[in-house]
């Protein structure tokens, strides 16, 4: 073991059933080191991980932790050892205030006195030192994804972690926040800690790591010095050959379809609604809605699918109004399609089956239903058709949509919108979570469907996917929509500021 | 108007409301602690029973009245243990556990006592706990017989409440229980066994039911019947809620309770009770419990894993 090898992961072996997770896995970190891991869904990252945390005991292999054998399975003893995870789903405690969550096991159970004052002390030190900025007192619940985070990181560094694990840790940040990361990352490296940064998005891995591991199918396929490699050809080390990125060439513009005039909404639960928001959906174009996601992309999804109704302002149909009863039943007859948000909670039903889920907008009309009765017959053919012309990986279409992937879930909601050749596509995160081959299915289904002549309205978290895709960008931020930007009017940087909020003072 | 200025002006009164109030406090602490762990546990009925029970044959059989509390919490903790086994590690329905534990729980108790006592026909009597008068304060006009004449078992309630608050609040222990009722995943994630940590909570959290309702068989009364706990458990559920999980506010909620209870008893007594029929005092309380559940819980922090049980296996 070399002097400054602080973790040696050794032919780490994980079988679920019949399927092998990681495979003879080895895996070493030196102090000081950034090394990113890399991999589609389901290729074994997360198994790793939790191997290394203790969480699952592995099948075979030993790990070492700053020359000590590492017990398996006591994620205490990892902890113990000095590695810290910040989780991509964030494991706080909402109600709980910044300190309790940091100091939430850090002591004897059996300690009469949480000496809260002196923690605080530390706290505030530690936040100081790594650029941390966060309030110990504030509760959980009232703080921003960008500053949770970073409690997630101070609960690390406060059990004095010397080996931080970070899961996808940009995928919720807006590109100031996630320089901001960068910059707490790269006081912690100097500081002699080391990171494993495990992302998708493979610019941010050439910025930050030093040394980028590849896992594909629970196998180890790479282990490449950053410097020496290329975003395209980690992406191919990831999909097993070369990745078919859909074409994107330029919209051509309609008319517009629907139309929001000065609309404003009332803010719910927390998340700011609308405040006087304009914006055009034309046919032939995709118009993509930039920001940090609980800026007010929910109002927008609701008002264009017929949840809510604007409380000041127009919705145009066209050039006619729409109807002053406003309902999803009126959207989906006005030709919406919807991708939902959340394919487990709004997009599909877990326990019904691909067929019921694939007529769940259509079941009332013919030819499902004919003088009430459902014809389940023809709502089978029609499921079958969506599994086949969209390449749903199913055990058939009586099988319950929860057995599917994300990306055969989303494949046949893809499938329930376009099949009813709406005039307009409301896709709210339509790839969130996908891996590589799913995405450019489903870009390159979104931009067939511009090209035929459907308003497509894209709403992202994920710049990159945004500026991809767009043909027209409004950023979003606290409820305001920015004037349209046409594509590469703006770059990274100022969209950047926009989502932060700047600048719509002088533009509003 | 004046009869009830009368009423609520007597030091009577005041000790009437905390020695009513004083079951409640120790049940509605016990719930507390369970439902702070993520836990519903409408056993609580039934262990109420058990414990009434339990410490009161304790003492029938000649045990002293402090070891009778001690058999009531022991009993509390078993029948807390069973339904902690059942809905913690093995994650089962909490509600239908829940009531499942009051079923059983209320037909062991009668059983038992049918079985240790086939013939008697009036309930037998023990000696209860006697009032015990604070040297010193209990001389205070007023506020020493409103609050420092009571039996020992009281002021142990009080105490008791105290230091629940003082544990969930500033101890680690307590920081945990709260984590594991919030975002067990959270827990968890930090080392902490939350089936440990649950489990202990319910079974904990029993006992103190079980001694709220020996309060009424070693304190209040000096017999059991079977149907002396009367809904006490549901009660101090609903306190839960109005003191927004927190045992401060739940102790000034069993007090309220606890207040109309001793006032309808006396409003009876009134010209009004003359005119009006007597149920509808009786339903006061609850009356007023209800309309307060209305307006305080409408900004209450429901723990966020109440009721969801925590599987460690799953994402």
């Amino acid at each position: 073991m070399s002097p400054t090898e602080v973790l040696r992961l050794d032919r780490i072996s994980k079988r679920f059933g019949a399927l092998l997770a990681n495979d003879d896995l080895s895996l070493a970190l030196r102090a000081g080191e950034v090394v990113a891991l890399l991999g589609e869904n389901g290729a074994g990252k997360t198994t790793l991980m939790n191997v290394l945390f203790g969480q699952y005991v592995a099948d075979g292999g030993t790990i070492t932790a700053f020359g000590q054998p590492l017990p398996p399975g006591n994620p205490r003893a990892a902890l113990a050892a000095g590695i810290g995870m910040v989780h991509q789903h964030f494991t706080l405690a909402d109600h709980l205030t910044v300190l309790e969550n940091i100091l939430l096991g850090t002591r004897s159970l059996w300690s009469p006195s949480l000496d809260l004052g002196a923690a605080r002390v530390r706290v505030v030190q530690l936040a100081d030192q790594f650029g941390l900025a966060v309030d110990p007192g504030a509760r959980v619940g009232s703080l921003s994804v960008g500053e949770r985070q970073r409690v997630e990181i101070l609960k690390a560094l406060y059990r004095d972690a010397r080996i931080l694990i970070l899961d996808e840790p940009t995928a919720v940040l807006t590109p100031q926040e996630a320089d901001a990361l960068f910059a707490t990352l790269r006081k912690m490296v100097a500081d002699g800690l080391s990171i494993i940064f495990i992302s998708h998005k493979l610019h941010e891995v050439m910025a930050i790591a030093d040394r980028c591991l590849v896992l594909r199918h629970g196998k180890m396929v790479g282990d490449v010095a950053t410097a020496a490699t290329s975003p395209d050809a980690l992406a191919a080390m990831m999909v097993g050959g070369e990745v078919h990125r859909p074409k994107v060439a330029a919209g051509v513009a309609g008319p517009a379809l629907m139309r929001l005039e000065a609309v404003t909404t009332p803010d719910r639960e927390g998340a700011p609604g609308l405040k006087a928001a304009s914006l055009s959906l034309h046919a032939g174009q995709i118009t993509g809605i930039a920001g940090v996601s609980g800026n007010g992309q929910a109002a927008l999804s609701d008002i264009l699918s017929g949840l809510a109704a604007p409380a000041s302002g127009r919705l145009m149909l066209g050039e006619a109004p729409a109807p002053a009863r406003w309902t999803p039943a009126g959207a989906l007859s006005a030709g919406v399609g919807r991708i939902p948000e959340d394919r487990h909670k709004t997009g599909t039903i877990a326990d019904f089956t691909l067929t019921e889920n694939a007529v769940l907008e259509t079941h009332a009309r013919a030819p499902f239903s004919r003088k009430g009765w459902m014809d389940w017959r023809a709502a089978a053919d029609h499921a079958s058709a969506i599994i086949a012309k969209y390449d749903v990986r199913c055990p058939g279409p009586e099988a319950r949509i929860r057995l599917l992937s994300g990306g055969n879930m989303q494949k046949l909601i893809l499938g329930r919108v376009l099949e009813a050749a709406p005039g307009v596509i409301l896709a709210n995160q339509p790839v969130r979570g996908l891996d590589i081959g799913a995405i450019a299915y489903v870009h390159g289904q979104l931009l067939a469907a511009r090209d035929r002549g459907a308003a497509v309205l894209l709403i992202s978290e994920d710049l990159d996917e945004v500026m991809q895709l767009s043909d027209v960008i409004h950023v979003m931020s606290e409820g305001r929509l920015t004037p349209p930007l046409p594509r590469g009017a703006a770059t990274m940087a100022e969209l950047g500021l926009w989502m932060a909020g700047e600048g719509f003072d002088h533009a509003a | 108007m004046s009869a009830l200025w009368e009423i609520l002006l007597a030091a009577s009164f005041w000790a009437a409301a905390i020695r009513i109030a004083s079951p409640l406090i120790f049940a509605t602490m016990g719930e507390l602690i369970c439902e702070r762990a993520g836990v519903l546990n409408l056993g609580i009925e039934g262990i109420m029973v058990m414990g009434a029970f339990t410490g009161w044959f304790a003492v029938y059989l000649g045990l002293p009245l402090w070891l009778g509390v001690a058999v009531a919490f022991g009993s509390g903790m078993a029948f807390g243990l069973l339904h902690g086994i059942l809905t913690v590690p093995f994650g089962l329905s909490q509600h239908v556990v829940g009531l499942g534990i009051t079923l059983l729980a209320t037909a062991t108790a009668s059983f038992t006592y049918r079985l240790a006592l086939p013939e008697v026909t009036s309930p037998p009597r023990i000696e209860p706990f006697q009032p015990w008068p604070i040297p010193g304060l209990s001389q205070i006009p007023f506020f020493g017989e409103a609050l420092f004449s009571q039996t020992p078992l009281t002021y142990a309630a009080f105490v008791t409440a105290a230091l629940v608050a003082w544990v969930l609040m500033r101890t680690p222990l307590g920081l945990a229980i709260r984590a594991t009722g919030e975002n067990p995943a959270a827990a968890a994630a930090q080392g902490l066994s939350v089936t440990g940590l649950r489990l202990g909570a319910v079974v904990v959290g029993s006992g103190l039911m079980a001694v709220g309702g020996a309060f009424l068989t070693l304190s209040a009364f000096s017999s059991f019947f079977f149907d002396m706990v009367n809904g006490r458990g549901w009660i101090c559920i609903a306190l839960v809620v109005f003191g927004a999980w927190r045992p401060g506010k739940a102790v000034l909620g069993a007090l309220l309770f606890a207040a109309f209870d001793a006032l309808q008893v006396r409003l009876q007594q009134t010209p009004l009770g003359a005119v009006l029929p007597y149920q509808l005092f009786l339903a006061l309380p609850y009356l007023l419990s209800i309309l307060a559940l209305v307006l305080m819980s409408r900004r209450a922090e429901v723990p966020q894993a109440l009721m969801s049980p925590y599987n460690k296996g799953e994402r």
